[in-house]
């Protein structure tokens, strides 16, 4: 199985903690993992502000960097979502038909691909869940709550396997947090409020630790939190695994 | 004004927005509620959008059945191809009639058509008998959402608008109260008005009937009191047959406001004895819009504002930030077909969270129809230059892996020497109005790979 990590763009300039926890993850769980270099982003930025012919170049380079692997795996439902969901204004060749069908995010490729669903160790924290949309909504990584009154999904359900994490019951589950890309400047009133709002659900519930699959919306949430000094620590759910598997094998206890 | 500024604006009063937040949230709640108590919710749905889709895929033949049974039922039809055409047909029946004075229930087609300043322009008092749409006709504010138009306006607001108009006491605010003052004051109107206006939920072609769902009674008063009922429709509104109405009964009101259904589902479909019925059949722009592959859902709407109450963005920025006859998601994906350079900023209004097409009753995929009407405006000539150029020049660098490593680097050691006053001057960086931008880190994940794996 060769298997390809993505690391979209914005992650690659200012979070390369968590391609760094993504890759460790992966190779921990057994993959033998590459890091194409031509790769660069989804072309999500132009696209979902509405010049999608211009990253029309971005897609090809895409599909060139990856259309030789098996399963390419990115920290990211957003950018996921987007090349399953946006790569249907080019030509749709084999190569770029392999490639969308291929594309996976993290946790959807550990717990649907590798079948592992239980990842243990502990990690003794109140952590909140984001549920951001495009991983919820647009790849049905969990239940939406217009749907049905069952909260769940694949996220929360492999966090919950690990020993003294406590997930918090948020009053509004699945609210998005306002980033939306380009939104979160051009209706910056709006995103930020939206923001706030959902940050001050984790606050009231407890949250010491938010997380989630999408670094944009933690980025925005984190950008709100050092503003704002609220005691709440960010990490991606990538960086939350990767640790337990650590504490359960070299060390063994405390984090953070 | 774009939706951002006029948002801006909305948010300046941060409890105001709370509180309408939150009351918009408690319906999105009980609609929740109302829905999940139906197993088959999923399924009605799935129908609901069906039926939408064959209709409006034999319009012109379900709209000419419509037609003849409503003649052979006695009632005139009379067609309009926009609202300039729909207002002067409506103005003509009033004056043939003899009348001065018109009771209007609910409809968001003659908001669309601008009918109230234009009879009242040719001397017809209109008097709206929907509470909230009469709450703001005194305000002269176009409806804030299309099932609860006052939704922006707290209880005292409106009870300073009753002691006003109505003579109530100042600072009098006891909803039942104020609806009392209401009651009395547009019995009075009712009992005068021999002319009467409604909306049109549903149009059955089988039957020639028409189907109008309310919860205040107030458009069955009207038209049982009055010699003529003048009925407005878009061309959407008609559906097969009766059958097909159960389906929409059921889903309408769960998802408008939680309820089972309306209190009221009238169906008209025949004048009473000596009494006259018309029905105005309006395209206005929206034969265009069925002309749009990308956007045709848009016109499988049932009108029942789910989408507005789910939307985080409405929510918060209220109805008027989006200056369009219907606001929220589903307003951003039917205006843009009206006018393109007005509501050029709706589309844009949204982080596409998916929210709306989720609650849509008949499943109308309306973020995807913002995505899609964002690809058109930026084509349009109402899409910033420096953006369409900035979004150019970004396309060219993520597409050549060297120039984006070269470039994001700079950029991370331009943002680790700049002062913090400058990187974050909230005129410069609308991001740092509100937040802190990432620390940039030392290596990229690139650079970290190539000197850890390599």
């Amino acid at each position: 199985m060769k298997i390809a990590l993505f690391v979209p763009c914005y992650v690659d300039q200012f979070y390369p903690q968590v391609g760094i926890a993504t890759l460790q993850l992966l190779e921990k769980l057994g993959c033998e993992v590459e890091f194409p270099l031509g790769q660069t982003c989804c072309g999500q930025p132009m696209a979902n502000s509405g010049c999608e012919q211009d990253s029309v170049g971005t897609y090809h380079q895409f599909v060139r960097t990856f259309a030789d692997y098996d399963h390419i795996v990115t920290p990211s439902g957003s950018c996921a979502y987007h090349v399953k969901k946006h790569f249907d204004i080019i030509e749709q060749t084999p190569a770029v038909r392999k490639v969308r069908e291929n594309t996976f995010e993290l946790i959807q490729f550990i717990t649907d691909v590798l079948k592992v669903t239980h990842i243990g160790g502990t990690f003794a924290h109140q952590v909140g869940l984001h549920l951001s949309c495009h991983g919820q909504r647009g790849l049905h990584l969990a239940n939406a709550s217009e749907i049905t009154p069952e909260r769940g999904g694949q996220v929360s359900q492999i966090l919950s396997t690990i020993g003294g994490l406590t997930l918090t019951n948020l009053t509004r589950n699945d609210e998005c947090c306002g980033f939306g890309g380009s939104f979160c400047v051009t209706e910056e009133a709006v995103s930020a409020r939206m923001g706030i709002d959902r940050l001050g659900d984790h606050l009231r519930n407890g949250t010491e630790i938010l997380t989630g699959g999408d670094v944009s919306c933690l980025m925005h949430m984190e950008g709100i939190i050092r503003r704002q000094r609220w005691p709440i620590k960010v990490m991606h759910v990538a960086e939350i695994l990767n640790q337990t598997l650590q504490s359960t094998t070299t060390i063994p206890k405390t984090l953070c | 004004m774009s939706h951002s500024d006029l948002a801006e604006k909305f948010n300046t009063d941060f409890d105001k927005t709370t509180w309408h937040d939150e009351s918009l949230w408690f319906v999105r709640q009980k609609r929740d509620r109302a829905v999940f108590q139906v197993e088959e919710f999923q399924e009605l749905r799935e129908l609901g959008s069906q039926i939408k889709d064959h209709t409006l895929s034999k319009l012109d033949y379900y709209l000419e059945q419509f037609e003849a049974n409503a003649q052979a039922n006695g009632v005139v039809v009379h067609w309009a191809a926009d609202a300039h055409e729909h207002n002067q047909i409506v103005l003509d029946i009033i004056k043939k009639s003899g009348e001065s004075c018109l009771v209007k229930s609910k409809s968001m087609l003659t908001e669309e058509c601008h009918l109230n300043p234009f009879l009242e322009k040719n001397g017809v008092e209109v008097v709206d008998t929907d509470l909230g749409e009469r709450i703001i006709q005194f305000l002269d504010q176009p409806p804030s959402h299309i099932v609860m138009p006052a939704i922006h306006l707290k209880k005292e607001e409106i009870g300073e608008v009753f002691h006003k108009h109505l003579g109530t006491a100042k600072g009098m605010s006891d909803p039942q109260q104020l609806t009392e003052a209401a009651r009395q004051h547009l019995r009075q109107k009712f009992m005068a008005a021999k002319v009467a206006l409604s909306g049109v939920n549903f149009a059955v072609a089988e039957t020639g009937g028409i189907v109008v769902c309310t919860n205040e009674g107030n458009a069955d008063l009207g038209i049982d009191l009055a010699n003529v009922h003048i009925a407005s429709m878009g061309i959407e509104k008609v559906i097969p047959t009766l059958e097909h109405l159960a389906v929409f009964t059921r889903l309408l009101a769960r998802s408008a406001i939680g309820q089972p259904i309306t209190s009221y589902t009238s169906h008209f479909t025949k004048p009473r004895q000596g009494t006259q019925m018309h029905v105005v059949i309006v395209d206005n722009g929206r034969t265009a819009q069925l002309g749009r592959p990308d956007f045709r859902a848009s016109l499988k709407c049932i009108r029942c504002g789910a989408c507005m109450n789910t939307c985080p963005v409405y929510r918060r920025s209220g109805g008027h930030s989006y200056d369009a006859t219907v606001p929220g998601p589903i307003g951003a994906i039917l205006s843009p077909n009206i006018d393109l350079k007005k509501h050029s900023s709706l589309p844009f209004a949204s982080t596409l969270c998916g929210s709306c097409s989720d609650v849509c009753p008949v499943k109308i995929d309306i973020h995807v129809q913002l995505y899609k009407w964002r690809q058109i405006v930026s084509k349009s000539g109402d899409y910033s230059a420096s953006k369409r150029l900035a979004m150019n020049v970004l396309g060219r660098v993520l597409e050549r892996p060297q120039i984006y490593g070269r470039i994001g680097k700079v950029a991370r050691r331009m943002l680790q020497i700049t002062p913090h006053a400058l990187s974050h001057a909230a005129a410069l960086n609308p991001w740092a109005k509100a937040r802190e931008l990432p620390q940039p880190p030392a290596e990229s994940f690139k650079e970290w790979y190539g000197k850890n794996r390599k």
